[in-house]
């Protein structure tokens, strides 16, 4: 009971000098002014946590997993799993055996559309995805569509960067086979109703796919709840190890899947005639994993949740809510992507001017933004623009950081006019 | 078309104009990259009728656009982009090259981009479309050359 009521008080305090005394890239200068890391979208910091815990496996205990008997071996192997079981209770899987570690949601997706979509897809089927889409959840659907003569069909966006349920709805026939579908999208920060597409997919039999690139790091993940047949992210985007990722799969799924990369540590037997591959998680883990990063992503995930999704949800709002009422006091500025549900991201034009000059000029008042087309360039056609300029925030950022943007945002307005 | 006027401070004069104009802004980020902006503003805008694909300079992060037009042994150069901060760049390489002898082109050293620490400022990736750009000039000062024999 103790423990119970200390809990609730951790998850209750929010200490943002604390969190941001906790990621040491914070404390710096850039060009004789204090960093703000605006770019969280593209890729989170990395708390000390998490540089220890990797720092620690390779002076302490360096050795590769699963079949040494070796008591370095050990300990890395059971370092190894148990990020597995925290990737787990993190998305709210049912077995740990169900989460496959990848290179990262690029990957994840190229898993599904090469082993699922080879064997699952055939001519004339249909695979839905959004126009909200990273290029990471476009090309590889693009591929298989063509290998087997099948189609690509695109929910529309609406004006203010939600999806068009009612297209939707219209697109979901028999021949549909696939929907792939990003939880949040890392442009214009829109949080899309994945239980509700969930639902709607499979009521047509379709298998649904999650891009949780982004969501990983703002918004609680309950893949049960949402009902999805996989689930994707990165370690990077939620202040792990970059080049490391998750692919959740439901368990029936993927039994009758076969291995996609080939090799060592995902076999059972192996002779010059016959291979008989392992069990599901590493049927799908061929080669020695990136050993070091997964471990230290269980460091970002305790980190996740020692602060809580609660306390990170309440203040990123209010830095959304503070961007958006500020950003809108500037004439020359539009945003893209207004939806009721956002994620702690504003993606904006500045009228007369290019996002490339905009982005320079706020780097060089020491505030990193991403500019461009943000690897969503069919979104940036819909709403005929090249680019915009992404300022996409997280669990260190603050108000006064967010005035200070707005503030030089209107004197490079001011000085350019 | 309208008659250009060739150069009269050989590349290396200007280059150090250049060079001596920067160094007033000792190493300032945000005053360089708005005084490369500026000069941006000033270059003369490109004819829409030459801001076709044949004139996109490949390796460059913005588009840009760049013709030359031989006159003898000279070559002048006219080029735009989609951002400021690009036209100030190509802004630069035009007073340094454009009106020069072909020869002259070809051999040019161009040391001003590293003298004024350019990559520092504009960040690797432009740096790299400042490369290309570079690059493409001197194959029209090549191509043109050798067309001339
Ligand atoms: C929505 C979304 N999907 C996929 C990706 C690709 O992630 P990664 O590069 O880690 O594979 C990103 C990263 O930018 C993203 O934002």
């Amino acid at each position: 009971m103790q423990q119970f009521a200390e809990n609730i008080e951790t998850e209750k305090k929010f200490d943002i000098a604390k969190i941001r005394h906790d990621f040491p890239v914070l404390h710096q200068e850039i060009n004789g002014r204090p960093l703000i890391y605006f770019d969280n979208a593209a890729t989170t910091q990395k708390p000390v946590q998490v540089i220890n815990a990797i720092d620690e496996y390779y002076k302490g205990y360096n050795a590769n997993i699963h079949r040494g008997v070796h008591a370095l071996a050990d300990k890395a192997t059971n370092a190894f799993e148990a990020s597995r079981t925290a990737a787990q209770s993190f998305i709210k899987a049912p077995e740990a055996e169900e989460m496959i570690f990848t290179y990262g949601t690029t990957d994840s997706i190229n898993l599904v559309a090469q082993s699922y979509g080879r064997a699952f897809i055939d001519q004339g089927d249909e695979i839905i995805i959004s126009a909200l889409e990273h290029h990471s959840n476009i090309v590889p659907w693009q591929m298989i569509c063509q290998e087997k003569g099948a189609k690509l069909k695109v929910i529309p966006v609406l004006k203010d960067g939600s999806l068009d349920m009612v297209a939707f709805k219209n697109l979901l026939s028999d021949k549909t086979k696939l929907v792939s579908i990003v939880h949040i999208s890392n442009a214009l920060g829109t949080i899309n109703p994945v239980e509700e597409i969930t639902k709607l997919a499979h009521d047509y039999g379709a298998v649904v796919m999650i891009d949780g690139a982004q969501a990983s790091s703002h918004i609680e993940i309950d893949v049960q709840k949402i009902n999805c047949d996989f689930y994707a992210l990165s370690a990077h985007k939620v202040f792990g190890p970059t080049g490391m990722g998750i692919l959740y799969g439901k368990r029936n799924i993927l039994e009758k899947m076969p291995p996609y990369r080939v090799g060592g540590e995902m076999i059972n037997e192996v002779t010059f005639e016959k291979t008989t591959y392992n069990d599901i998680p590493y049927k799908f883990e061929a080669g020695t994993p990136n050993i070091a990063d997964v471990i230290g992503f269980k460091f970002a995930l305790d980190y996740v949740n020692e602060i809580g999704k609660g306390n990170i949800q309440k203040h990123e709002n209010e830095l959304l809510n503070a961007a958006t009422a500020l950003m809108e006091t500037i004439p020359e500025v539009r945003l893209v992507g207004t939806a009721d549900n956002k994620a702690s991201v504003v993606s904006f034009v500045v009228d007369g001017m290019h996002h490339f000059d905009v982005g320079m000029m706020l780097d060089a008042k020491g505030v990193a933004v991403r500019t461009g087309h943000h690897c969503t360039q069919p979104l940036m056609n819909e709403f005929g623009i090249e680019g915009t300029v992404r300022a996409s925030f997280s669990i260190y950022n603050t108000v006064a950081e967010i005035e200070f943007m707005v503030e030089a945002l209107k004197e490079i307005i001011a000085k350019w006019k | 078309m309208e008659i250009k006027d060739r150069a009269t401070k050989d590349i290396e004069t200007i280059q150090q104009e250049i060079i001596d104009e920067f160094e007033v802004l000792a190493g300032d980020r945000e005053s360089t990259i708005f005084y490369i902006m500026e000069l941006g503003q000033k270059l003369p805008e490109l004819n829409e009728d030459h801001k076709i694909e044949q004139n996109i300079i490949k390796g460059c992060q913005s588009k840009v656009w760049l013709t030359a037009d031989p006159d003898k042994e000279y070559l002048h150069f006219s080029a735009d982009s989609n951002t400021e901060i690009t036209k100030g760049l190509i802004s630069l390489l035009i007073r340094v090259l454009s009106g020069q002898k072909m020869d002259d082109i070809l051999n040019a050293d161009l040391h001003f981009i590293e003298d004024i620490g350019m990559g520092r400022i504009i960040g690797s990736q432009r740096s790299n479309g400042l490369v290309a750009m570079i690059k493409q000039m001197k194959l029209y000062a090549l191509a043109f050359k050798s067309k001339q024999k």
